[in-house]
């Protein structure tokens, strides 16, 4: 028997004799001494992965973190005024006594002077239109501060203090954490039970927003394939000199700037364009039948076509590249139609490249939003428009952040659905 | 445009590295065009020449959608904006610029006191008024040669003026037009907007056109929806119509029934990187011959009484400019005039309604 002396056992009998232990040269165990080496191994791979994830981490994991905190956190009302906002928190459910009225004058008081009046206002404006210059108005009468009694002052100066769907509306606000603007996101409200209802007719938009991007995505998928594919199989079977010529004419559109790309679709599309030019010099229409092809939904459908149409030709390209053509050649030498050979040997093989393109076509299309603003007019508009006015007019984040999880949450789930029906496996990039 | 912000942002933040009393050049956000050129030649240009401080033009739809995305982001890299009333206001009240005295600004040639320089009510606490200017409604001549029309009423009728409407994709442009042209009274708009059957006969209104209406968002489209023939009669800002019918000879004419008049302002963030320098740009350019300056190059009303009589021809030698300013009396009479405090509390929750309505 060798001993651990010896430095070429590798192979000993344990002290007990039943069962073999191995050990190294030195006499550790082999299998704790392999997973130390592959640790360092690991760790060293790691290293090298480290810059990107933190890359990762830093550009898109905390700003979307942050996202999502916002959608449920605003602490306009909560943070500015602190004494209200504990007297909430004491008095759960209670009508405001005057200890809350105290507690208003002096929030309202130093919010005034700290200059902080105008960010509470625009809190409790989000859920109760046309309070902010109640805030703001009174917090310059409250300059030299409210004497008490402080209900009859503070009513004194503004009426609609003594409205209990404000107070209503503060209480719920002195909640930093909330899902109202979930809520609002998907037309619901709170009523004065607190039950979730919708929300008045003429304010329900994002609803229908939501399936409007649905079906229109759906529908600009749909016909980049019908046109990318049989481009994407010209491309794969001619000659490679015809077909590099091809796909610099794919390429080309895709290398141009997307903003001249749908301007062009402007010139070409509008009334007086191109297209309806030419429709009646051809005497195809009048000249005041011109067709509307642009500021709706239609010319939403054709400039993201345009624009999103490589995306599908690239990954349906390079999976038909490497169909091997014999496959179609042996189906019709044993008598199938072309038809059945394409259907039934063919179409099946190009289905993660037609899979990978469909996936990348939507998800972008999902989140589309200077074209639709530019060509889309009102019809045209998608959920994306919405959340851009939330971040750059009204300015209510939050709310722009509620709306851009609920995208996200959806195109989770509709990865999820493809997942299980595709599986991501069987996607082809290239 | 995004290579010229990060250029500009870089040198910014190497001015500051040099140090405050040092400072090269500033950064001011305008609204573009015709405007930042006239504001290039009547402020930047001759402060840059006073000074030695280079002024770097930044050009968007609005300058205080970049000021607010700035200051919400903890990010602020310009100094001067050039805002509307209501978000001067609205930003002030939140803390968010810096406060001017009045005091400090320079009196006017004659020695009056700027207090009583400017026009009544419109210095405010965080932002110095430069220009007075309208929204008006703009038609093509050539579509309209017998029976031209001449009243905000006449927008909304289309038997009588067939054809596509240009309208601005915002709410606080387009709710007026239809209160005026529905028959109330310029003056009493914001009293009807305030009640809630006022907004729902607003947009009734605009019901009746929403389906002939091309909408636009930058102050440049109007104009060029007009030249393409895409509408044939649409609200413009007053002083980009002038452009193209005096400079650019086009057969476009203005209706002033129903303008709706607005006060650009300057104001200065609190966290700006050069608060200094920046207070001097403001100064200087709303003393009173840069502002009588400015209307040389563009028909907006300088917000100085002094300012008026220096106002001469276009920059064209020809052109008097008095019967272009949206502030001429007669122009004046059935204006509407903009009521920031009212925007202050509903511009959220009718913007919703807005696009709302839009969408559906």
């Amino acid at each position: 028997m060798a001993t651990a002396l010896d430095p070429h056992a590798a192979i000993v009998t344990g002290a007990t004799g039943a069962v073999p232990t191995l050990t190294t040269a030195d006499g550790r165990p082999l299998a704790r001494a392999l997973v130390r080496s592959s640790r360092r191994a690991r760790r060293r791979a790691f290293l090298l992965v480290l810059p990107l994830l933190l890359f990762v981490i830093v550009t898109f994991v905390i700003p979307i973190g942050q996202m999502l905190h916002r959608s449920m956190y605003n602490d306009g009302f909560s943070a500015n005024m602190p004494q209200l906002s504990q007297w909430f928190a004491d008095n759960p459910g209670a009508d405001p006594d005057d200890a809350a009225w105290a507690a208003l004058a002096a929030d309202l008081t130093t919010a005034a002077g700290n200059k902080t009046i105008g960010v509470v206002g625009t809190r409790i404006n989000y859920d109760m239109p046309g309070t902010r210059s109640l805030f703001t108005s009174t917090g310059r009468k409250a300059r030299n501060g409210f004497e008490p009694p402080y209900r009859e002052s503070l009513i004194e100066a503004d009426a609609k203090w003594g409205d209990p769907v404000l107070w209503r509306v503060m209480r719920n606000a002195s909640d930093a954490y909330t899902s109202n603007f979930y809520l609002a996101a998907l037309d619901r409200t709170r009523d004065e039970n607190g039950n979730i209802v919708r929300t008045a007719e003429q304010q329900q938009v994002y609803v229908m927003l939501f399936k409007r991007t649905l079906v229109l995505s759906l529908i600009i998928t749909a016909t980049t394939f019908l046109l990318g594919f049989p481009i994407a199989h010209l491309l794969a079977t001619l000659p490679m000199r015809k077909s590099n010529l091809l796909m610099i004419l794919v390429l080309l559109p895709f290398w141009t700037s997307l903003l001249v790309r749908t301007t062009a679709w402007m010139v070409l599309l509008q009334q007086q364009g191109v297209v309806n030019d030419l429709l009646v010099w051809l005497g195809v229409i009048g000249n005041n039948q011109r067709l509307q092809m642009i500021y709706n939904q239609a010319g939403t459908i054709i400039a993201m076509t345009h624009i999103l149409l490589p995306f599908m030709i690239l990954p349906l390209y390079s999976v038909m590249r490497t169909i091997n053509p014999s496959y179609v050649r042996a189906a019709r030498s044993l008598g199938a139609t072309s038809w059945t050979a394409f259907r039934r040997v063919y179409f099946p093989q190009t289905l993660p490249g037609l899979g990978a393109g469909a996936l990348l076509v939507f998800i972008l299309a999902v989140g589309y939003y200077i074209t639709p603003a530019l060509v889309g007019g009102s019809s045209g508009q998608l959920i994306s428009n919405m959340i851009a006015m939330h971040m750059t007019e009204t300015l209510n984040w939050s709310m722009a952040a509620a709306l851009a999880a609920l995208l996200l949450g959806g195109v989770l789930v509709l990865y999820w659905v493809y997942d299980r029906l595709v599986g991501i496996d069987n996607l082809k990039l290239g | 445009m995004k290579k010229a912000l990060v250029l500009t942002t870089a040198m910014s933040v190497l001015c500051t590295a040099a140090g405050a009393q040092d400072v090269k050049s500033i950064n001011v956000e305008s609204w573009g065009g015709t405007y930042s050129k006239s504001e290039v030649e009547a402020y930047n240009k001759p402060f840059a020449a006073k000074t030695g401080i280079k002024v770097n033009m930044i050009d968007s739809d609005n300058p205080a959608t970049p000021l607010k995305a700035q200051i919400e982001a903890g990010n602020v890299t310009s100094d001067v904006f050039d805002v509307e009333v209501s978000d001067a206001i609205r930003l002030c009240d939140e803390g968010k610029l810096v406060e001017i005295d009045p005091a400090i600004l320079p009196p006017a040639p004659d020695g009056t006191p700027a207090t009583e320089d400017f026009l009544p009510g419109t210095l405010l606490d965080c932002a110095v008024p430069n220009i007075l200017w309208g929204t008006v409604i703009a038609y093509d001549t050539t579509k309209f040669p017998d029976n031209p029309p001449t009243t905000a009423a006449d927008f909304f009728d289309l038997e009588k003026y067939p054809g596509k409407r240009g309208l601005p994709k915002s709410v606080k442009r387009t709710v007026y037009l239809a209160l005026v042209a529905d028959g109330v009274a310029p003056d009493k708009v914001f009293d009807e907007l305030r009640t809630p059957e006022g907004v729902d006969r607003a947009f009734a209104k605009l019901d009746t056109i929403k389906k002939d209406v091309v909408w636009w968002e930058a102050g440049a489209q109007p104009v060029q929806l007009l030249a393409d023939g895409e509408v044939v009669m649409t609200t413009v800002y007053n002083g980009r119509i002038f452009d193209a019918i005096v400079a650019e000879k086009k057969p476009f004419e203005v209706i002033w029934d129903g303008q709706f008049m607005d006060m650009n302002m300057f104001v200065i963030p609190r966290d700006a990187p050069h608060p200094e320098a920046a207070m001097e740009y403001v100064k200087f350019a709303t003393a009173t011959e840069q502002l009588a300056e400015q209307a040389k190059w563009i028909s907006y009303g300088p917000s100085r009484k002094s300012s008026n009589p220096l106002i001469g021809k276009y920059n064209d030698g020809v052109t008097e400019m008095a019967p272009h300013m949206p502030t001429r009396e007669e122009h004046m009479k059935t204006a509407v005039m903009d009521d920031p405090e009212f925007w202050a509390d509903h511009d959220s929750e009718l913007s919703e309604r807005f696009a709302t309505w839009l969408a559906n």
